[in-house]
């Protein structure tokens, strides 16, 4: 078994040093499907923060009316806080309105002019509330506008900002699946390719394979080499392509970050090297490994 | 030891390489089987290894039913039968030393026995000095040596040539011929498929002459004639 085992890996070895040209052009391929596949990854954790960006800067603002309590507030606060679709509410007193509004128009001397010929805090207390799922806003908006709450609240501001927010939740969800379709028939193509490459390659070898079917190996013992080449093959290719995609995400990072502020690709790749190498290495061994399998079978029958 | 009962192969567009043969071939034996190409001699060597299934009959090894034998029992089938074809069928990538090596590891032999076998069997078909050379760096005859020793080196029960002249010069051919004679001679059974009549008729041997997929002669002593 020990004998059998190291003649199948010497043999794999064999075959990949001894068949160079094929073996060079089998890797190569294999490469490009690998970086095709971190060209993937990248694209998604690119759409993923500009669209966590984008979903967080939607809210809607509930404003109560001045008359109610603060206690009531934070009741109906505490309320919402229980529903499953809302993900964060802030509570704004009216004190803390009247802070945000004169520090935003400070600038403005007509403003705080007329703010202190008042005298008062014309200014309302309010909830702001931050949905998981962007859709959501409208039942959210529904619910807050139900009799038993109309006698506290005056304004949501879903309803003025409804066409822009409905519009920016299905942009999301739009490029949420567009993105998952997309990664899915891109990484199908690459893995054909390289599928094909090592069937074309297989191809090549069906005389020898069945010389050795004459000669009377076993199957296990002709597949086995080719599956161990497979496996260098893919090897290789998740070493190969992490070296030429590790300088494209440094040198692309600052233009991406130009872009979206919050995400630094170097950091991210950096934070994610150990998942990445494994992501890479297991893609390739198993693009390698399988195609191998699935390739040589159709030499094995009969 | 080896025993054809009445069989028939016909293939799919309906024209029968073989029409209800029989025949029998013992141990020690040293048999040609002659006939014009298309005859059906290599059908008989197919139907023989196991690389293809008869259509009617039954074609029997020792006391296995070759047709029936399963993928892994086809395997330790062939490793009893030495073959050996006019188109040599060496592994391109593998040298002359892995070539015949390759015959004993896919019987699972230990490494020390392998080291030991296969430069004897280089040296019985004069090639001790190529171990190290692949087959594109050898003369047709000596490829076609190779493939003996191959053939040899695990001491088959049966060797089994076909054509195995068919591409070399007399003298090489001579040589070739007088190699199985040397294997049966060891007591292995040897099945010659030819159409050339000169090599034949200097045997002496058992002939089976074939024509249209029939037997239609079958001389102990026999001379090439159809």
């Amino acid at each position: 078994m020990a004998t059998t085992l190291f003649r199948i890996l010497r043999y794999g070895y064999q075959n990949f040093i001894r068949n160079g040209w094929l073996s060079t052009a089998t890797v190569a391929v294999i490469t490009l499907a690998l970086m095709v596949f971190s060209g993937l990854i990248i694209f998604n954790v690119i759409t993923d923060t500009a669209m966590n960006i984008l979903k967080s800067k939607i809210d809607i603002s509930v404003s109560f009316k001045k008359e109610v309590p603060e206690d009531d507030i934070l009741r109906v606060k505490r309320t919402l806080e229980g529903l499953s679709e809302i993900k964060q509410i802030d509570y704004i007193s009216q004190a803390q309105a009247l802070e945000i509004f004169k520090i935003r128009h400070k600038d403005d001397p007509t403003i705080s002019q007329a703010l202190e010929e008042l005298g008062e805090n014309p200014l309302s207390a309010s909830l702001n509330i931050k949905a998981h799922d962007p859709q959501k806003y409208g039942a959210i908006a529904t619910y807050l506008e139900n009799e038993s709450l109309k006698q506290y609240i005056e304004k949501v501001s879903y309803r003025q900002n409804q066409i822009v927010i409905d519009r920016l939740a299905t942009i999301i969800d739009n490029v949420n699946r567009t993105g998952f379709a997309l990664s899915i028939i891109l990484a199908l193509i690459a893995g054909l390719v390289a599928f094909n490459t090592i069937r074309i390659a297989m191809y090549a070898n069906r005389e020898e394979i069945g010389i050795m079917r004459l000669v009377g190996a076993a199957n296990s013992f002709i597949r086995g080499p080719y599956v161990m080449e497979g496996i260098i093959h893919g090897f290789l290719a998740g070493v190969l392509s992490l070296i030429l995609v590790y300088p494209v995400i440094i040198v692309t990072s600052p233009y991406i970050q130009a872009f979206i502020p919050e995400l630094s690709l170097k950091t991210y790749f950096n934070a994610n090297f150990v998942s990445f190498i494994l992501y890479h290495l297991v893609f390739g061994i198993a693009l390698g490994a399988f195609s191998s399998l699935f390739a040589i079978r159709k030499y094995l029958k009969g | 030891m080896i025993t054809f009962h009445g069989v028939s192969k016909i293939y799919s567009d309906k024209t029968a390489a073989l029409d209800n043969v029989s025949f029998k071939i013992l141990p020690r034996e040293f048999v040609s089987l002659v006939g014009r190409s298309g005859a059906g001699k290599s059908t008989i060597i197919k139907l023989l290894i196991g690389e293809d299934k008869p259509t009617k009959g039954r074609v029997t090894f020792s006391d296995l039913d070759v047709s029936k034998l399963r993928s892994r029992e086809l395997s330790q089938l062939r490793r009893r039968i030495g073959i050996i074809f006019q188109d040599f069928r060496l592994l391109p990538s593998k040298t002359t030393h892995e070539n015949v090596a390759f015959a004993l590891e896919v019987a699972g032999r230990p490494q020390r026995e392998i080291d030991d076998l296969v430069p004897q069997a280089l040296d019985m078909v004069g090639l001790a000095q190529h171990g190290k050379n692949f087959p594109h760096e050898l003369s047709g005859g000596e490829k076609q040596r190779v493939a003996i020793a191959r053939a040899m080196v695990c001491r088959p029960e049966v060797v089994v040539a076909d054509e195995p002249t068919g591409n070399l010069d007399p003298e090489n051919s001579e040589e070739i011929i007088k190699l199985l004679l040397k294997i049966n001679e060891l007591g292995t059974i040897v099945i010659l498929a030819t159409h050339e009549n000169e090599i034949v008729d200097g045997l002496g041997k058992r002939v089976i002459s074939v024509d249209k997929g029939q037997i239609i002669k079958d001389h102990a002593k026999g001379k090439y004639s159809i």
